[in-house]
């Protein structure tokens, strides 16, 4: 398999919850400046290992992890690593859509502000919002609530949001699931711009999302108890055409999950 | 249309008519509970409406001898002397300057404690330590009177000799304790209502646990906390025992925290207790500042639901 320069790895990672194992031993490497999906049935622990990427899983009391996650070669469970620090580098948009209950533009600014921007905010807050695609429908109300955005126009912002803290890397928990098709189609449009210059991981239940999308996919099931089993890694085009394990074979083709 | 249950044999028209049966029953009892539900509303209604009445009615008799300008910019409040001066402005002093210096205590610390309770503590911790705020405001109001003429004034004593047995200070401090409960339980449930997403969002984009609660859950429990902030003023303004026993009952007109004072409460207590006659006119002064009290807490009521409607966040 010819993969790029790796920003994200995985050495034989699990996760559990209390004495629940939710991820199983996986071992991963995500590309730089590509898009890499997640894809599983439900509850096969996708979405924790994706939120292992900024150390999401620590908020939940109990939650712990074994094995190793690195970040441009850097163990990101070291000691010495705040995870507010990595937080800013590796940014997530969530399953639902959350801006703040403030206006857009204050939406846009709450990163850079508390990571100490000094620079021109107004910029700052237009070229992000121009690159999640938002822009030319919000220009004019930029102190608007942000609640009076439509769903789609809230997860656009939730992305220019996360944008505007120049992360390196992406993480999106089912972008697209509180959302209709048309909507969806303008958040994967965004995703294939911003893959020229951040990397992306993206978890998402609808497979033609991933085969539209994505570069690389991971598929991820629960097998005799066993929750988050890494079953198949690869170029999304081999994925979805020819997969090697049948496993795999029978999830793309919907005979279960 | 809902099918019945009906025994073996029943033409169609002998079930029509037991289903009609049952209908007609529903009806009566949707009517009964109706208007009982009504009944039970209209008597706390009809209460509000009898005490304004009162009010209003004995009001209007002092008012007919004392005129209301006198009565509201007057400096002078003697009605129970023998050069007698009606100004209800050293009461309304009495009264915003102990509610003043009450919130100073109670809306830092009750706000602090709801961020704690809220944002910090493990949930194990919170459950204890709520209740025990909880029961703080349960301890009936004539105790905390005490606590505060017989324990906190001897202590402000020894730090200034200045400070009067009876003062605004001692009364104050220990209000702010008692309403501080109310304020941290009130702002803790908002805070608590603000969706994790929000935290998780927050937190996404680098933000620390500080970070968390200061630029994303507290303004967007904003209004709860407002709202709370309020109602602990008009209890503030409203309470009776704690000034009455250890502010004074001297009306002066000042903002000195450390002599003794008099605020309306207090003043009603003082009459109510049997120091003027029956229908006299210093009988109906405290009518007239029970008035006084009831337009400012209504006040004070109207500004909080305004505030909350002004500024009520929706979270989706």
């Amino acid at each position: 398999m010819q993969i790029a320069e790796n920003i994200l790895q995985t050495e034989d990672l699990s996760v559990f919850y209390g004495n629940k194992q939710v991820v199983t031993d996986v071992t991963l490497d995500v590309p730089r400046n590509h898009i890499t999906a997640i894809i599983g049935p439900s509850g096969c622990g996708k979405s924790t290992l994706l939120r292992c990427f900024n150390r999401m899983n620590e908020l939940i009391p109990d939650a712990s992890i074994t094995g190793k996650v690195l970040f441009e070669g850097q163990d990101l469970y070291a000691e010495t690593v705040d995870p507010a620090e990595i937080r800013y580098q590796i940014g997530m948009v969530f399953q639902r859509p959350n801006p703040f209950p403030k206006s857009i533009y204050d939406n846009v600014a709450f990163g850079p502000r508390i990571n100490g921007f000094r620079g021109n905010m107004d910029e700052l807050v237009e070229t992000s919002l121009k690159r999640a695609a938002l822009w030319e429908e919000v220009k004019d109300r930029l102190h608007a609530s942000a609640l009076g955005l439509s769903g789609g126009q809230q997860q656009r912002l939730c992305i220019a949001r996360t944008l505007a803290v120049e992360p390196q890397v992406i993480l999106m928990d089912e972008p697209c699931s509180a959302l209709d098709p048309i909507a969806t189609l303008a958040i994967e449009e965004v995703m294939r711009e911003l893959a020229e210059e951040y990397s992306i991981v993206i978890v998402t239940h609808n497979m033609q999302q991933a085969a539209r999308v994505s570069h690389y996919t991971a598929f991820l099931m629960v097998e005799d108890q066993r929750i988050g089993i890494l079953v198949e890694y690869g170029e999304s085009r081999q994925i979805f055409t020819n997969p090697t394990d049948e496993r795999t074979e029978a999830y793309i083709t919907g005979r279960f999950g | 249309m809902a099918r019945y249950e009906v025994a073996p044999g029943v033409t169609a028209l002998e079930k029509d008519y037991s289903a009609q049966r049952r209908m007609r029953t529903r009806v009566i009892h949707e009517r009964i509970a109706r208007s009982v539900l009504f009944a039970f509303s209209t008597v706390s209604v009809l209460t509000t409406v009898g005490i304004v009445s009162v009010l209003l009615f004995e009001a209007i008799q002092f008012f007919q001898e004392v005129s209301p300008i006198e009565f509201l910019t007057g400096t002078r409040w003697t009605p129970l002397f023998a050069s007698k001066h009606f100004g209800v402005l050293p009461l309304v002093t009495g009264t915003l300057l102990v509610a003043f210096l009450s919130m100073l205590v109670a809306l830092p610390l009750g706000l602090l404690s709801a961020i704690y309770l809220s944002e910090y503590a493990p949930t194990r911790l919170r459950q204890i330590v709520k209740p025990i705020l909880e029961i703080l405001a349960g301890i009936p109001t004539v105790v905390y009177g005490y606590f505060a003429l017989l324990f906190v004034t001897p202590l402000l004593r020894m730090i200034s000799e200045d400070i009067a047995v009876f003062n605004a200070l001692s009364a104050s401090i220990v209000m702010g304790i008692m309403i501080l409960p109310m304020v941290s339980s009130l702002s803790e449930d908002a805070m608590t209502a603000v969706p994790s997403a929000l935290r998780e969002a927050a937190y996404a984009l680098g933000a620390t646990k500080l970070e968390v609660a200061t630029r994303v859950v507290v303004p967007s429990a904003l209004s709860g906390i407002a709202a709370s902030f309020i109602l602990a003023t008009s209890r503030a303004i409203g309470e009776t025992m704690i000034v009455t026993v250890a502010a004074g009952q001297n009306p002066n007109f000042t903002l000195n925290p450390f002599v003794p004072i008099e605020t309306m409460t207090a003043y009603i207590v003082q009459v109510s207790l049997g120091d003027a006659p029956a229908g006299t006119l210093e009988f109906k002064t405290i009518f007239a500042v029970a008035l006084t009290l009831f337009c400012l807490t209504l006040i004070m009521n109207l500004l909080s639901q305004w505030v909350v409607r002004r500024f009520r966040e929706q979270y989706e």
